[in-house]
């Protein structure tokens, strides 16, 4: 409702000054506008911007400090054991104080401390709703008399305003970067202070994991182990089941759809491979733990193999399927960019069609093609729902592909999901696990998508 | 290739009809080889939409069972003030109780009557308390009212419960498999559409939970995802595409967006619960959260769709505008951004459909909690409908394997929309040059 009036008072206050700045231009020259230098719009939107920006600053300072600043006030005024309380527990108590407050909590049990804080708390928040208006009405209204005032026939809005619209276009092209920025200092921040308790060696070439830490000192097993080589190499097994069903499917259907069909068929096939590329992860992962899982296990019980009900096999051929269209769609790109000459000449001495392709299309496009499978590799690391929903949780160091074994991203996801202290081991070794996963996936990117460019280049 | 010299004529070609047979047999192989796996590839798809339409359909309708209650004022409105309040108050598990007494009345002991009561879903009471609230007329009166059936009993009549099963390792024992007989043969079971699938949110008890709840959770994400991504977008893709200089800033920009495009989604996820929920505190399991995470996953492929839409743009209509005197920026926002709108928007609803269908992420930012309300604004706890299959997925019950099934199907038939309505944005606006 707050928002609602906020946005109201913003949009009006803008256009005020739009109007307020398109009139004053006008008025400076008695309507001739002609006169101007600029468009009277110009000289508006210039009012206009000079109203919004500042408001939109001070707004997003709200929403960025607003809850912190209002919960320190309100921690400082509990009772000091309360203040003593660990920080979990604390933002649980102050959760508890914001529904009461907001009355969808209620009873006669609740602490007399709590009910003063909750009193205490719509204060702040009503104080604090005040203050933002009032600046935000301030803030406008100094923005708009500033710009007002340097209105004249000769003053080139025009150029100000185009100037403001650039800087907002190289600011919003910048947010790209601060996402790759946020993602390496978070992930890298997070993974440091696990390495502060396990060392970095452990992790990357320990062969047990077993994170589960104890609740209480004395449990037993309260040291858990954070080797992470039997995560890799389940995230290996994974990665090439799924590499051994999408490479050879998705590369001969792309050889198919670029030599051999016609015009009409290809109408046909690329759009239904593009629905296997639509459907979301979780509805592979449904259908793996749901049907594939089982048939497989059947399956194998019938020729006499134990295979577990959640083997690396059913993950890695479902996510081998989620692939194909990824691997086919690529190649299909990169064989058609091989000029025609160069099967022409292979026509011209006798060569049938899959021998062209076999001794000339391919080994022209194979950079191209080992670029696409990268991705398609990189991709297949960093899947998530399809193993977390199919693939095991125990972290055995197998190559079996009949057995269950977990991934990188499982692993992540089973630590994270969850009401968790943030600083327990466990839980940063997410992050490190993360940081391990962008790295990866990052090189195998680049690589890629370097080979790939430099491939496009070469026969342009 | 070769730098050799090889004389042609010391060649001696096998031309042999044998020779010649062997390639074209390898030729017809080779092209099999094609065809085969684009039919493994289409038999995939085709079996994976088998599976969730055979599993999801019987989720659309739901058991339901006839029985004659009475509506006794005494019970639910002694003053007849015709109050909502009062007769919510009212205690319609009494009411729906006795009916079903009524209905088999040799059954007297307390625990075969509690078992009893278990063949209707526990939502019955609710189900009898709107009747009466909406339309206090039926008050007083003795009706024939279809009340929903448990989970069980519905699993029953679908037919995913075998009655060869022992008795012990059964969900329905021999005694409810009796009440249920008769009340078959007297033609009082029906199943009927499902409308609580569609106007609830998630429950524990399968029969009543719906995925209206990740439903409203899913369209507060994308809004917000959407207001963020579109002009954030647009922006950047006309930055680079229009304004930028080509140097290093921009090459690194470049690289880093296409990159970005191909970082896992789960990473996005860790940096929403790293930034967003532990540094800057906004509240957990929220949409405003999920859809900032989403835009910040989804902006590369829109800046990426933008700008081959903008590209696309023949350089003659920038040339035409800059020459009878337009700015640069006239220019981009007079005559190449309306051209290059329809591909944008495009690219954006693509985008959109990928992040409807995006789980992973939004796990690590805590949309995966069992939320029961539906959300009314985007800072409230909620789900979203591919998080709700998952979850779905993950329960134990027989009945929730086919509302898994249905909420997939209704994410597909969104999904599905969505990409329509992009082919036919693009068919409709397209225009060669």
């Amino acid at each position: 409702m707050n928002t609602v009036i906020l946005l109201i008072a913003i949009l009006g206050l803008t256009a005020y000054g739009y109007q307020i700045g398109r009139r004053r231009a006008l008025g400076t020259v008695n309507g001739e506008r002609r006169r101007l230098h600029s468009l009277p719009e110009y000289h508006g939107a210039y009012v206009a911007l000079w109203c919004l920006v500042p408001v939109v600053i001070i707004v997003f300072a709200w929403l960025i400090f607003e809850t912190t600043i209002i919960n320190g006030i309100l921690v400082t005024s509990l009772p000091t054991e309360q203040q003593a309380l660990p920080k979990s527990q604390l933002e649980l108590l102050l959760n508890e104080i914001a529904n009461i407050a907001a009355g969808t909590r209620q009873g006669a049990d609740i602490d007399p401390y709590k009910i003063a804080a909750a009193r205490q708390y719509s204060n702040l928040s009503l104080v604090s709703t005040g203050l933002q208006v009032v600046l935000v009405l301030i803030a406008g209204g100094v923005g708009l008399a500033l710009a007002k005032r340097q209105i004249s026939a000769r003053f080139r809005s025009r150029h100000s305003v185009e100037r403001m619209i650039r800087i907002m276009l190289v600011i919003c092209s910048t947010i790209a970067i601060l996402t790759t920025i946020g993602i390496v200092l978070s992930l890298m921040f997070e993974a440091m202070r696990f390495f502060a308790k396990v060392s970095a060696l452990e992790f990357l070439f320990g062969l047990h994991w077993s994170p589960q830490t104890a609740l209480r000192a004395d449990q037993v097993g309260s040291t858990g182990a954070f080797g992470a080589v039997p995560i890799f190499t389940g995230t290996l097994l994974i990665t090439m089941i799924s590499m051994l069903v999408a490479v050879p499917v998705g590369l001969m259907s792309a050889i198919y759809m670029a030599e051999y069909a016609t015009p009409k068929v290809r109408g046909i096939v690329k759009p239904l491979l593009e629905i296997l590329a639509g459907v979301p992860t979780v509805v592979y992962g449904f259908f793996a733990a749901l049907t594939v899982g089982p048939f497989i296990r059947d399956f194998g019980d019938s020729v006499g193999l134990s295979v577990a009900s959640e083997s690396a096999l059913a993950a890695g051929l479902v996510m081998g399927i989620m692939i194909i269209p990824f691997v086919s769609s690529l190649s299909d790109d990169i064989i058609n960019a091989v000029p025609q000459s160069l099967r022409d000449g292979a026509y011209a001495v006798g060569a049938t069609r899959s021998e062209t392709v076999k001794q000339v299309v391919i080994p022209a496009a194979l950079p191209g093609i080992v670029g696409s499978i990268l991705l398609a590799v990189s991709r297949a690391i960093g899947e998530t729902m399809i193993v977390v929903m199919a693939a095991g949780l125990s972290a055995n160091l197998t190559a079996n592909p009949l057995e269950a074994v977990t991934t990188v991203t499982v692993q992540i996801v089973t630590l994270l999901v969850g009401d968790q202290e943030f600083d327990s081991a466990k839980t940063l070794a997410a992050f490190a696990l993360g940081l391990v996963l962008f790295v990866v996936t990052l090189i195998l990117n680049v690589i890629a998508l370097t080979v790939v460019r430099k491939y496009r280049e070469k026969y342009d | 290739m070769t730098d050799q010299v090889v004389d042609i004529r010391a060649l001696k070609p096998d031309l042999s009809p044998e020779r010649i047979s062997r390639r074209y047999a390898a030729e017809r192989r080779f092209r099999l080889y094609g065809l085969v796996a684009i039919a493994v590839a289409i038999f995939m798809l085709a079996l994976l939409m088998v599976v969730i339409v055979s599993k999801g359909y019987s989720a659309f309708v739901q058991t339901h069972i006839l029985v004659e209650v009475t509506f006794d004022r005494e019970v639910i409105d002694p003053d007849d003030t015709n109050d909502p309040e009062v007769i919510s108050q009212a205690n319609f598990r009494g009411i729906a109780r006795g009916a079903i007494r009524k209905m088999f009345p040799e059954v007297t002991s307390r625990r075969d009557r509690r078992q009893l009561y278990r063949i209707f879903s526990s939502e019955i009471d609710f189900q009898l308390m709107r009747m009466a609230r909406d339309d206090p007329s039926v008050i007083g009166t003795t009706r024939q009212v279809w009340l929903k059936a448990g989970a069980d009993i519905d699993m029953l009549t679908k037919g995913f419960i075998d009655r060869d099963v022992p008795e012990s390792n059964r969900r329905v024992n021999d005694k409810s498999l009796g009440w249920y007989d008769r009340l078959d043969e007297q033609q009082l079971v029906s199943r009927r559409f499902n409308t609580t699938f569609f106007t609830a949110a998630d429950s524990r008890e399968p029969e009543q939970a719906g995925i209206l709840g990740a439903l409203v959770g899913s369209f507060l994400t994308l809004a917000v995802t959407l207001v963020l991504v579109f002009p954030v977008g647009v922006s950047a893709a006309v930055y680079l595409e229009e304004f930028a200089p080509k140097n290093k800033w921009t090459d690194i920009i470049e690289v880093n967006i296409n990159n970005l495009a191909a970082v896992p989604s789960i990473v996005f996820g860790l940096l929403g619960l790293a930034v967003f929920l532990n540094f800057f505190e906004l509240p957990r399991s929220a949409p405003l959260v999920g859809g900032i995470v989403l835009a910040l996953m989804t902006l590369p492929t829109i800046i990426i769709a933008s700008r081959s839409a903008i590209m696309a743009v023949p350089p003659s209509i920038r040339e035409a505008a800059l020459g009878v005197g337009a700015s640069h920026m006239q220019t981009v926002a007079h005559h190449v951004l309306p051209l290059a709108l329809p591909g944008m928007l495009t690219g954006t609803i693509i985008g959109m459909a990928r992040a409807l269908g995006e789980t992973a992420p939004l796990l690590m930012i805590g949309m995966v909690a069992f939320i029961v309300d539906i959300p009314g604004s985007i800072t409230d706890a909620s789900t979203v409908l591919p998080v709700q299959v998952f979850l779905w997925a993950d329960a134990p019950e027989r009945a929730f394997v086919e509302r898994t099934s249905a909420a997939t199907l209704v994410l597909l038939v969104f999904l599905v929309a969505m990409n329509l309505a992009a082919i036919l944005l693009r068919k409709k606006f397209e225009r060669r040059w």
